[in-house]
């Protein structure tokens, strides 16, 4: 864990007592079998909002507390841990967007909606099931919007996409030319394919020619936080259940072979919360981000698939059930480990950013 | 690319950076310039150059070879910034630290924690000059993983103590001074047993006789002791607490061994550079081979993951006071990922990287060679990785012994 100031302390502690409390797991199971497509809880995010963290990287003259990345991550990694359903990592990076490359009044439009929780933004970038920002068709023509985005997070509700086309990002609001096509995907939260036709489109033009990967920098290490959370709870809840299941009459925890297993999963999670908290901390000084990026999802990819695979693994038969939760957590790893880099692509970018 | 990771530009105390810069200037013999060895950190021989001979003494009569500790012992008296500005102004200037070895990594600290007054004020001085050299006497024939099994006697003799025994792994036993040594007190328990003791090999008795190792060196010696005879005010701390004290060592031991940023500049250039060396590559410069590609950028990837979790456990050690647990994480990452590198390294070299001695070779590669076998001892001594695996498991993940 890094070395937190006071603030910092406090923003994490009551994101953690919010989370056990008001958004166990428990929380998540009832969003899922509500069936709604948005797959979340209005309610939990208007409480959300209240508490600021919706806008934690905002400025604060636009209404939010510019509290940094760092600060957005600890609140991220403790939702992450109780698989709280709630669009505040997609709407963070729209606004971040905005941050970065939208005018003044772009900014006075959109900022202080999204950090009130009044809006809510997503990135839509992908146009296939792999991450590839490098080949994107969508276009615009006289500020007309067309192409087609695959599994868009958060689709069902957003307010607000930000779209890549082939000459940048563009701010477009939902309504007239855009349409959506539900993507049930194993983690059953929102995800859509957006079609967008001939849709009014509102360029961001500052940020320069990095603009569209400095964004997507974001997204690898916001998810990578969610993902550090997700790993963390695996963790402590199979280390948990082999202090607890009994076998041959010991508890499992005291078998050797079971014991080396988890101090493995241990080394791995410390490399994946330094590489996560690395990656933050990059973010707040604006030194090397590209590069403690592509470390920190590549790490979260590569520590939290072994996690979540172990996990079920160790808990056995009951890890295979839908009453137990550690099942959840495999499916919405996999999903998180395909978005913004899989991690075959972030080696190779790894290597393109080190010129080999 | 350096094998280093990211880190923001560093924090300034511009009138100590100056003062470094100075010193540096005066006292670092420009012969010296990125000399270094990959084998770095193995007490060795005690041939000594005039030229590192006068680095040694610069840098020891400041205290800045071992630059955090107390001035009242003949340390640095330095705030851990002030000694990570030495450390970027050496860095930059090519320089080494001279002051080095067990006394520096594991005795030292272990002595300021738990010796006595007279004991620090005889035993610390001479280390952070440079001019003592430690071994460690804690592995026997039949105490390697299990460690408290030792069985190397200390008699008590009123005065002193009459030893009888053997030890083995001592590395750089035959250029030692002095062993700071776990000896059986009490046979009748087997951790309240063991006592902590200092002994000079040159008392008579001691017996030194290197191993030659698959790295065709001999770093590592077994030595005997037969009715040496030791003074008692050469106990550190109380009769019985030598396991305590010997388990703090290890923490200390396994905090360097895990290598950190030592290691990481002892490393030097990034497989990447080494590949572009030694494999095709496109007309974009990148590796050709994809495979090969692929890897080196899986390995570099967790070696900086690796470099951002030392950086960590230090910021955090700072923020909690001292080594802890922790160390054995590190030792346990930092010693397989080393590893991982030097089988991947010479994979790259192809036989090129597999040299012995003599012609067709460059010092790098042959010392690439040796530092590859000799790498296999990191994840077996300072506790192998299954004693540390064990460590985790019992002390940090709190999972119980059998019942």
């Amino acid at each position: 864990m890094a070395v937190l100031n006071e603030e910092q302390e406090m923003l994490r502690d009551m994101a953690r007592e919010w989370a056990t409390n008001e958004s166990p797991v428990a929380a998540f199971r009832k969003v899922r079998a509500s069936g709604a497509p948005e797959a979340f809880d209005r309610g939990a995010y208007t409480a959300m909002a209240q508490m600021g963290w919706t806008g934690i990287i905002v400025p604060e003259a636009h209404g939010g507390s510019d509290f940094g990345w760092l600060s957005a991550g600890l609140v991220i990694e403790e939702l992450g841990k109780t698989l709280t359903a709630s669009p505040l990592v997609a709407t963070t990076l729209a606004a971040a967007a905005i941050v970065l490359g939208g005018s003044e009044e772009q900014k006075a439009k959109w900022l202080p909606k999204l950090a009130s929780g009044e809006a809510i933004g997503t990135l839509a970038i992908d146009e296939g099931p792999h991450h590839n920002p490098a080949k994107i068709a969508a276009s615009v023509s006289g500020g007309k919007l067309s192409g087609t985005k695959a599994f868009v997070h958060e689709a069902h509700s957003a307010d607000l996409f930000v779209v890549a086309a082939a000459d940048g990002l563009y701010l477009v609001e939902k309504g007239d030319g855009v349409s959506l096509s539900t993507r049930k995907l194993t983690d059953q939260r929102s995800h859509a394919e957006v079609t967008f036709d001939g849709a009014a489109a509102d360029k961001l033009a500052g940020g320069g020619d990095s603009l569209i990967e400095d964004v997507l920098d974001r997204a690898r290490i916001l998810t990578a936080c969610e993902m550090l959370g997700m790993a963390q709870a695996v963790f402590d809840t199979t280390l948990d259940y082999l202090k607890q299941r009994v076998q041959f009459n010991q508890v499992l925890a005291t078998f050797q072979a079971l014991q080396h297993r988890m101090a493995d999963l241990f080394g791995d999670l410390a490399m994946m919360r330094s590489a996560v908290e690395g990656g933050l901390q990059a973010l707040d000084s604006g030194f090397g981000v590209a590069r403690a990026a592509t470390i920190a999802k590549a790490e979260a990819n590569r520590v939290l698939h072994a996690i979540s695979r172990e996990g079920v693994q160790l808990h056995g038969g009951i890890g295979m059930t839908d009453e137990y939760d550690i099942g959840f957590y495999l499916k919405r790893a996999r999903v998180l480990e395909a978005s913004w880099g899989s991690t075959s692509y972030l080696r190779d970018r790894f290597a393109r950013i080190g010129g080999y | 690319m350096a094998t280093q990771p990211d880190v923001p530009p560093p924090s300034e105390d511009d009138a100590f950076r100056e003062e470094v810069r100075d010193f540096l200037a005066e006292n670092f013999p420009s012969e010296l310039k990125g000399k270094g060895s990959a084998l770095a950190g193995v007490d060795g021989p005690t041939e000594e150059s005039e030229a590192q001979r006068k680095w040694r003494e610069a840098m020891g009569s400041r205290g800045w070879g071992t630059p955090t500790w107390p001035k009242e012992y003949g340390g640095g008296g330095l705030s851990r910034k002030q000694a990570a500005i030495l450390n970027e102004e050496m860095a930059k200037a090519g320089a080494y630290n001279p002051i080095g070895g067990m006394g520096v990594m594991m005795f030292g600290p272990t002595l300021l924690e738990y010796g006595s007054e007279a004991q620090k004020k005889e035993h610390i001085p001479p280390i952070c000059r440079g001019a003592v050299r430690w071994c460690q006497g804690y592995s026997e024939p039949n105490a390697g993983s299990d460690l408290a099994n030792l069985q190397t006697m200390a008699e008590d003799k009123g005065d002193h103590y009459l030893i009888n025994g053997q030890k083995t792994w001592t590395s750089g036993g035959q250029w030692a001074d002095k062993c700071f040594c776990l000896v059986r007190t009490d046979k009748s328990d087997k951790h309240k047993g063991i006592s902590f003791l200092l002994i000079d090999m040159d008392s008579p008795g001691v017996e030194v006789r290197p191993i030659q190792m698959i790295s065709g060196m001999s770093p590592f010696c077994e030595t005997f002791f037969t009715d040496v005879k030791v003074p008692k005010e050469n106990l550190v701390g109380e009769e019985g607490q030598g396991w305590t004290i010997g388990k703090r060592l290890l923490q200390h031991e396994r905090t360097n061994l895990s290598g950190g940023g030592s290691l990481a500049r002892m490393m030097g250039a990034s497989l990447a550079d080494i590949a572009k060396k030694y494999v095709e590559t496109d007309e974009s410069g990148a590796i050709a081979d994809k495979v090969l590609r692929d890897r080196i950028a899986d390995f570099e990837i967790r070696w900086n993951a690796f470099l951002l979790t030392a950086r960590r456990a230090t910021e955090e050690s700072k923020a909690a006071g001292g080594v802890s647990e922790i160390s054995s994480v590190l030792k346990k990452l930092g010693t397989k990922l080393g590893q991982e590198r030097a089988e991947l390294m010479i994979e790259i070299m192809g036989l090129q990287g597999l040299g012995w001695e003599g012609e067709g070779f460059t010092e790098a590669e042959l010392s690439g060679v040796r530092a590859w076998l000799f790498g296999k001892a990191t994840t077996i001594y300072g506790g192998s990785t299954e004693i540390q695996n064990n460590i985790i498991a019992k002390r940090v993940l709190g999972m119980l012994d059998h019942q």
